[in-house]
């Protein structure tokens, strides 16, 4: 973790990710625009303010912190931080969602360098990390790495999740850090009328949880919940980010009509005429190897 | 065949085993420890023995976050929970990422008795070979048991060994002569060529001593490994006895009896007559005793006896 960030080059990151998310989704002519979007800020500060402690050249390296998808639908803010990362070219981005592609519609560890695990069917990804953290933390050290994983509010609907709340809690896993990407959507409306998770903070509190809060979009608030969530040595933490979904775009802020719906090239190019990126050379849809129809 | 042993009890002693062998090993529970018996693994090394509660669900992914670590981790719990229950974590964690997790529970079959039908897991061979980078492993006792607990510690990747709660006879002397992708022959015969796996391996060599008596020579393969399945054994077999029966304490749909007709369906003319298959028939089990059950699902050695000379 670094002493000091530097929030004018994280901004700038938030920035490319977005238009990248906005041309790849347009190019795949599939994906989820609306919860990539939410989460920019959020996976910005984890990879560009220098709070996840990783190294792009060397992605297996052992004492590198470990982030995991848990929403793997968001898979395109993954792919867009990954290669802003370095971990592959900026070129493949176009690839999304393509026959032969690592860029697979949602995460393959097997296939991509800087995916942990394979993530896509929600609910598993607080499990999945729980049990890295611990075999992380084991022999207890220091410089145990940290397992940062990013979940839905939507996504809290899962059982699963829950079981995996009072584990981590039980077990008082200091170097796990939850974010919830509360962008208050899912795919059929509002998560409130869908089936209301109501107040998760105060339930992340009672199961045992470190509980931080901040505006998803500023990254300086992000980067100072994050950290201290980081530095929380008395069991798990997580950090509520309060999001809008779909932000930056303003035709599909706060639309569930588009969690997973691709834009056409009319509404890319008024996304990304919304999106200035300056000084970030911008990929071209046209890069697409190939035009093809996906269902 | 001497003493009587649950081929689950072979599970915790193996875990300390591999432990004090320098296995880097983990086991994860869902408050079935004792029935498990991973408990004998908490007993020596807690820090290494995770309990979930009962949340099976978040057992499989814990497991799989400790193998994405380097560990080699084994899961517990009963079959009907430990497989069907969490068939999406294993599918869309342990296998699609190929984890190095050991689906591991034990009290699989309808041998489970008493509890009755919820608890008589007879789907998971079938759940368990439609996954692409599972192996699948039935042992048939105590000893095979800790073999395949072995080969899935020292093989990366998923496994599945199916292990249950009754007391069976010991049917090897030792841990030795266990392959992935091998089955044994315990038995040899030219009449009839009986696939078995699991407990249905000493009802078959039962069966083949109530043959013996009436002059039919059975042939007896212990198809310890079903996936992949040791094709060469069987269809050499199959050509030798021209007849194949097999028997599985699990549905006939998608388990032995399947993989076995695929395999004799793909080589025509080995076997000259029909397959038969022992299992259960489509249908969900109930409380009872081991042999009352035996008898009632048609899986007792007579069964196999009566579908042999029929």
């Amino acid at each position: 973790m670094r002493d000091s960030c530097n929030f004018e080059a994280v901004q700038a990151k938030v920035a490319a990710l977005r238009t990248d998310i906005v041309r790849m989704i347009t190019a795949a002519g599939s994906g989820h625009p609306g919860g990539s979007l939410s989460a920019v800020e959020i996976m910005a500060t984890l990879y560009f303010g220098g709070v996840l402690n990783y190294d792009a050249e060397n992605p297996k390296a052992e004492a590198r912190d470990r982030f995991i998808l848990s929403k793997g639908h968001a898979a395109p803010v993954l792919y867009a931080t990954l290669a802003n990362a370095g971990y592959f070219p900026r070129e493949e981005l176009t690839t999304l969602r393509a026959f032969g592609s690592r860029l697979q519609g949602h995460p393959d560890s097997l296939k991509l360098p800087g995916v942990e695990v394979s993530t896509g069917s929600l609910g598993q990804g607080l499990s999945i990390s729980s049990g890295l953290a611990y075999a992380l933390a084991f022999p207890a050290s220091a410089q145990s790495p940290t397992v940062f994983t990013l979940l839905g509010d939507g996504e809290l609907q899962e059982g699963q999740v829950w079981e995996a709340a009072m584990f981590a809690a039980h077990y008082r896993l200091s170097n796990l850090v939850a974010i919830i990407d509360n962008n208050e959507l899912q795919i059929d409306g509002a998560v409130s009328e869908v089936m209301d998770v109501r107040d998760i903070s105060a339930k992340l509190s009672s199961f045992g949880w470190y509980v931080l809060e901040a505006d998803g979009h500023d990254v300086r608030a992000l980067y100072k919940e994050l950290t201290t969530a980081k530095a929380h040595k008395e069991g798990p933490a997580v950090v509520v980010a309060h999001t809008v979904k779909g932000k930056g775009v303003s035709f599909m802020e706060n639309q569930c009509g588009w969690h997973g719906k691709a834009p056409n090239a009319e509404q890319c190019a008024a996304a990304l005429d919304e999106l200035c990126a300056p000084g970030e050379a911008a990929l071209s849809v046209s890069d697409r190897p190939a035009d093809r129809e996906v269902v | 065949m001497s003493e009587k042993k649950a081929t689950r009890a072979a599970f915790g002693e193996t875990l300390v085993e591999l432990l004090y062998e320098g296995v880097d090993v983990y086991a994860v529970d869902a408050d079935l420890s004792g029935s498990t018996t991973t408990a004998k693994l908490a007993a020596v090394a807690p820090e290494r023995h995770l309990n979930v509660g009962i949340a099976e669900q978040n057992m499989i992914d814990v497991a799989a976050g400790l193998s994405l670590a380097g560990k080699t981790v084994f899961t517990g719990s009963f079959a009907v929970f430990g497989t069907g229950r969490v068939y999406d974590q294993i599918r869309n964690t342990v296998c699609y990422t190929k984890l190095n997790v050991k689906i591991t529970p034990t009290h699989a079959g309808i041998s489970v008795g008493s509890d009755g039908g919820s608890h008589q897991m007879i789907e998971d061979i079938a759940l368990m070979r439609a996954l692409p980078n599972m192996r699948v492993l039935v042992p048939a006792d105590f000893n095979s048991t800790k073999a395949a607990l072995r080969i899935a510690a020292a093989t990366p990747g998923p496994f599945y060994v199916r292990m249950g709660r009754a007391n069976v006879p010991s049917l090897y002397p030792d841990t030795g002569g266990f392959e992935l992708g091998r089955a044994r022959i315990l038995r040899e015969g030219c009449d009839v060529t009986i696939v078995a796996c699991g407990v249905e391996v000493y009802l078959a060599l039962e069966a083949a001593e109530l043959l013996a008596a009436e002059g039919i020579q059975a042939e007896v393969i212990d198809a310890f490994s079903l996936k992949p399945l040791d094709a060469a054994t069987i269809l050499a077999s199959a050509r030798k006895t021209g007849f194949v029966v097999t028997a599985e304490e699990h549905s006939v749909i998608g388990g032995l009896g399947e993989a076995t007709a695929a395999l004799l369906a793909e080589n025509p003319g080995v076997a000259v007559k029909p397959l038969r298959r022992i299992g259960v028939q489509d249908r969900f089990g109930t409380s009872g005793e081991f042999e009352e059950l035996f008898r009632e699902y048609g899986l007792d050695a007579q069964a196999i006896h009566d579908v042999v000379v029929e």
